[in-house]
């Protein structure tokens, strides 16, 4: 499978890339990793005619604590995430989500910057970073906006990033002493989740990001209502789905979907010690 | 577009267009045939090569993101005639059936004990995950790699 032509341009900054975008308009999509962008033109579900190659901005891959925040650069590799000493220290259910992302061989190359970008429901880290509260820098011709993840992802592979901007940074509340899990449920080895529960417990701040259970990327307002108010992990799981709208597939129907909501979100509790 | 890098050692470059695949560089322009096309989609993994020490699916990268690079493949792991340890491993515990996914399997496993010298089982088997063995054979392939990381376990 090869994707259609294009024209191909090496950004050498991130003003270069939001130059290029500003010429080139709705024609170009960026290239982080490609983990996301190259599988769909190659499928040509994609077919940019400009690629603009953000890839080699290595001054957007960092991890560097900036006050209560951990900041990390939007072309952080999912390596470079899930091995990272602060990571691990300060927001621990981001760096369990990413080792389950892909394989090895795809977290060498895929970046959390871009897989936030591409708006998938079905994605691992956007449900942590719901959880953790996050929020993303977004860079654009007129200066950067800083936007918290429940306004982030706007529908099904769709964020609030303009087609003239770039993603730069996401931003994390630092959580040292908080308990989390990461519950992924698929059948076979470096699938997609059939449905997957982010949960972050600080004190009484209680965060659920769920995989897979909507059009967007979600979080289960309900089940933290329900904890904050001090209802059981079992009770508070039982809304999870609650006016939720997955989809159904060979792997899974609505109800089973639905089921695998409240057991994982269960459990995940049940892990972060509710 | 003009695209250089090092693929195992020697200086490679060629005229591709940007949507040339990494593969297909390797395979077509650099003439090194033992990096295996499977599913296309960096499902399989049999396509895996190194870009700067690290195991990547070569069928989702494009040339021209290996431009400058380090590149090495199957055929640059061996000494001359002497095998690289992992294929060692491999040829003594008779970690292949048909042989397709070998190169790939052989990649990815000197990738992982880069990064984790000393793997459990579970540690290999997941280290792993990003290659399909379409034979099955995983439980010689897994045993070769414990060899290989001198684990008698």
């Amino acid at each position: 499978m090869i994707p259609v032509a294009f024209e191909y341009e090496l950004a050498t900054s991130a003003e270069h890339a939001l130059s290029l975008l500003a010429e080139h308009g709705d024609e170009a999509k960026l290239l982080a990793g490609g983990h996301s962008l190259l599988p769909l033109m190659k499928y040509r579900l994609a077919t940019p005619a400009v690629v603009v190659d953000i890839g080699r901005l290595t001054d957007l891959s960092y991890v560097r604590e900036d006050g209560d925040v951990l900041a990390i650069g939007a072309l952080t590799r999912h390596r470079d995430v899930e091995t990272s000493d602060l990571v691990r220290s300060h927001v621990g259910l981001l760096a369990a989500a990413t080792s389950k992302v892909g394989d090895p061989q795809v977290r060498h190359r895929g970046t959390l910057g871009g897989a936030l970008a591409h708006g998938d429901p079905a994605s691992d880290l956007p449900a942590a970073i719901i959880a953790l509260g996050g929020s993303m820098v977004i860079q654009g011709p007129s200066g950067s906006r800083e936007v918290p993840v429940d306004d982030f992802f706007t529908g099904f592979l769709e964020t609030t990033i303009g087609e003239d901007e770039l993603l730069t940074e996401v931003r994390i509340p630092k959580a040292p002493e908080a308990t989390w899990s990461f519950q992924k449920f698929n059948r076979r080895a470096q699938d997609w989740a059939i449905v997957g529960a982010a949960v972050m417990v600080d004190g009484d701040r209680c965060g659920v990001g769920l995989v897979n259970m909507d059009s967007r990327p979600v979080r289960a307002g309900g089940v933290e209502a329900a904890i904050a108010s001090g209802a059981s992990a079992a009770d508070a799981a039982a809304s999870a789905a609650d006016g939720l709208e997955p989809p159904g597939d060979l792997n899974a129907g609505v109800d089973y979907r639905c089921h695998l909501a409240r057991v994982l979100t269960r459990r995940g509790l049940e892990e972060a010690g509710r | 577009m003009h695209v250089s890098m090092t693929i195992n050692g020697a200086d490679v470059s060629h005229d591709v267009e940007p949507r040339t695949l990494l593969v297909h560089f390797i395979r077509e322009d650099a003439g090194l045939t033992g990096t295996n096309i499977g599913c296309d989609s960096s499902s399989c993994g049999a396509c895996t090569i190194h870009v700067n020490g690290e195991a990547v699916k070569s069928c989702t990268m494009l040339a021209v993101q290996a431009d400058g690079q380090d590149v090495t493949t199957i055929e640059g792991l061996a000494d001359g005639e002497t095998l690289h340890p992992m294929q060692q491993a491999f040829h003594e515990c008779h970690a292949l059936q048909c042989g397709y996914c070998t190169p790939g399997m052989v990649m990815a496993a000197v990738s992982l004990l880069d990064e984790v010298p000393d793997p459990t089982e579970a540690e290999v088997r997941e280290g792993l995950e990003g290659n399909l063995c379409r034979c099955t054979g995983y439980h010689n392939i897994v045993a070769a790699v414990l060899q290989a990381a001198g684990g008698a376990r």
